[in-house]
């Protein structure tokens, strides 16, 4: 079934989620939100999108695979340790840098986890969406 | 700074990573999985010998101090675990280039197996009952997948069973787990141990004792919890049931051994002991009466698993530190003999067609040193000398025959002579009587043809067998180390702890 109020709507609120999620991952360091909300909002867009215009479409504005996301986001969560290994302190110990952006403020090795969960959230929801949503591929 | 500690678990992490977008080029897989293993062992020895020579090592993750951080800790008992988990995976990394078909290896048969190893390591590593939890449940979400590989109808229907036992398990765990943070107020398990003797409530602290030893012994399947193994672990590939067959069930007999010595040391401890030494000669008895009634050979070996259990169960009711170095010893001398069996069995597989023993036969004369390999495998799990398992059970039984458990220690040598039963059985059946020609003698649906590949493994599993029985002296000498280490708690304790609180 195709609704046309839905597949408009969900075009203006791909984008408004998916700036939500990036707005609830940099601000997840000291108030709720985080990487794994983040990400799950993210990914709930996409589903959105998926729902209302088909998952071909869905894949097609994604653009990525979805396993590569994952692939990425635990790449990038593993790199948030290097920091520490390599300044001799103890293991994932974090690192801080003052950046003085606004909005953003500190910028550090949790901030790069953070990332790191939300891409794999991200990739790991999808792939499961992708995959129920009716195709064989494995 | 002890990044040391961390290495086994993120090694294989990094391997996982970097495997998974080669999925179409298996030939990476392989060779990211064999170097990775190799440099797997190398981690372990080091581990291993720093923990001997400089006692227990710690690491507190981003530097937050021990009970409210996530803490690593490798003492004399982890680290030897954690060598014998690495010794399995390099020779099943080894053996699953000569077995593991094109098919499993596309739906991640090598990622796979590096994540159940990060899960292993992780559990024998951490200090902490919640991250135990978590360490499990990332072992057994890879198991899940690695038993269903292939998806067989038979494989389905193991899984099923398998995935459902564990779900349930893992259930329990986590209410125990919850119950205890809410009396106690913390899950490491140093500080557990320091303030478990202060709490009041002990009808509390006796219901989370007994649902750990339901949780663990389901993953460690003994005696009334043990079913769903003979029902699952003959159904996966070889290098799957091989791996799962040496080590998955010992994290739960080590989670048995740690919990029970380390975390709860006063009463509670006590009663789970004594309902151990009812539970270990009937965890042995039964496995291997169900084992002769067997005549699938994956079947029966998994029937002896459950057998050997016990052993290690009745070691760890005994809690003398000649016990607790005989069981460790166990532990490792039968991942070492179960291992190769399994290898074995999948050998078998592949020369003569089939797993069930009345169709096969006459190995004897058309594989000599399979039939050489098999001899000390059989005879190392049944206790012959100078073989591993011979020094092994006389650890175990003098120190049931010193502590004055002489029913047990009588269960115990008579379970000894049906396994030797049971493996007669096997050498009869497939090795020494005739082939009945009742399949045709190779088949293609096992192994791809690269024999030595298969060979390797078990010749290097035999030697660690043959090893362990000739230099005994060494082993004995770790073993006594590592069990004087798990029952002085105070030292645990003040290594984790700072010997602050």
């Amino acid at each position: 079934m195709h609704s046309l109020i839905l597949s408009t709507s969900s075009r203006y609120l791909l984008v408004l989620l998916q700036l939500f999620s990036v707005f609830l991952l940099l601000r997840g360091h000291n108030e709720p939100g985080g990487g794994f909300a983040g990400g799950l909002v993210a990914a709930a867009a996409y589903a959105l999108y998926f729902i209302a215009n088909g998952v071909e479409e869905a894949r097609r504005v994604f653009r990525f695979e979805p396993l590569t996301v994952v692939v990425a986001g635990l790449g990038v969560a593993l790199a948030s340790t290097l920091p520490s290994i390599l300044g001799g302190m103890e293991f994932m110990q974090s690192v801080w840098g003052n950046t003085g952006i606004p909005v953003i403020g500190k910028v550090g090795t949790p901030l790069l986890f953070d990332v790191g969960v939300y891409l794999l959230v991200l990739g790991i929801t999808l792939k499961i969406v992708f995959s129920l949503a009716g195709e064989d591929e494995p | 700074m002890n990044l040391l500690v961390a290495l086994p678990i993120l090694l294989p992490l990094v391997t996982a990573l970097v495997m998974l977008p080669f999925r179409e080029r298996p030939g990476v897989q392989r060779g990211l999985g064999l170097g990775a293993s190799l440099a797997q062992a190398a981690v372990a020895v080091a581990l291993l010998s720093r923990v001997y020579a400089g006692g227990i090592l710690t690491l507190q993750a981003g530097g937050w101090a021990a009970p409210f951080g996530i803490t690593l800790v490798a003492d004399l008992l982890s680290a030897v675990m954690v060598a014998a988990t690495a010794l399995i995976g390099l020779t099943t990394s080894i053996y699953s280039l000569g077995s593991i078909d094109r098919e499993q290896e596309r739906f991640f048969f090598h990622p796979l197996m590096q994540l159940l190893l990060v899960g292993i390591n992780g559990a024998f590593l951490t200090g902490d009952l919640f991250n135990l939890y978590v360490w499990f449940e990332v072992m057994l979400i890879s198991s899940f997948v690695l038993l269903a590989l292939g998806g067989s109808p038979r494989q389905l229907e193991g899984s099923v069973k398998y995935v459902t036992i564990n779900l349930l398990s893992s259930a329990i765990f986590l209410s125990a787990v919850g119950i205890l943070y809410g009396v106690a107020g913390t899950l490491n398990m140093a500080d557990l141990s320091a303030r478990l003797p202060m709490i009041e409530q002990r009808d509390l602290l006796s219901v989370v004792a007994v649902l750990l030893l339901v949780t663990f012994g389901v993953k460690a399947a003994i005696f009334p919890l043990f079913f769903w193994l003979p029902a699952s672990y003959h159904t996966p590939p070889v290098a799957v049931s091989a791996i799962f067959a040496g080590l998955l069930t010992k994290v739960g007999v080590y989670a048995i051994m740690r919990v029970f010595t380390t975390v709860f040391t006063g009463p509670e401890s006590e009663a789970i002991f004594r309902i151990l030494l009812w539970i270990a000669p009937l965890t042995m008895v039964v496995g291997v009466l169900g084992a002769a009634a067997q005549y699938d050979l994956r079947k029966l070996l998994s029937f002896h698993i459950v057998s050997q259990i016990g052993y290690m169960l009745f070691a760890i009711a005994i809690q003398s530190p000649l016990a607790i170095a005989g069981g460790l010893f166990y532990i490792v001398h039968n991942i070492v003999a179960k291992t190769s069996l399994f290898y074995i069995s999948g050998i078998v597989r592949h020369k003569s067609g089939a797993f069930q023993l009345k169709k096969i036969g006459g190995l004897y004369s058309t594989e000599p040193l399979l039939a050489a390999l098999f001899l000390v495998s059989a005879l190392a799990l049944a206790g012959i000398p100078p073989l591993s398992g011979f020094w092994a059970k006389l650890m175990v039984i003098r120190a049931g025959l010193e502590s004055g458990h002489y029913f047990v220690t009588a269960a115990a040598l008579a379970v000894s002579l049906l396994t030797l039963f049971s493996m007669t059985k096997i050498w009869n059946e497939a090795f020494w009587k005739d082939d009945p020609g009742v399949v045709s003698s190779t088949d293609e649906a096992h192994g791809n043809g690269r024999t030595a590949l298969l060979y390797l493994p078990v010749v290097m599993l035999c030697g660690v067998i043959v090893f362990f029985g000739l230099s005994f002296e060494p082993v004995y000498e770790l073993s006594a180390r590592a069990a004087g280490q798990l029952l002085d708690v105070e030292s645990y304790r003040n290594a984790v702890l700072g010997g602050g609180l």
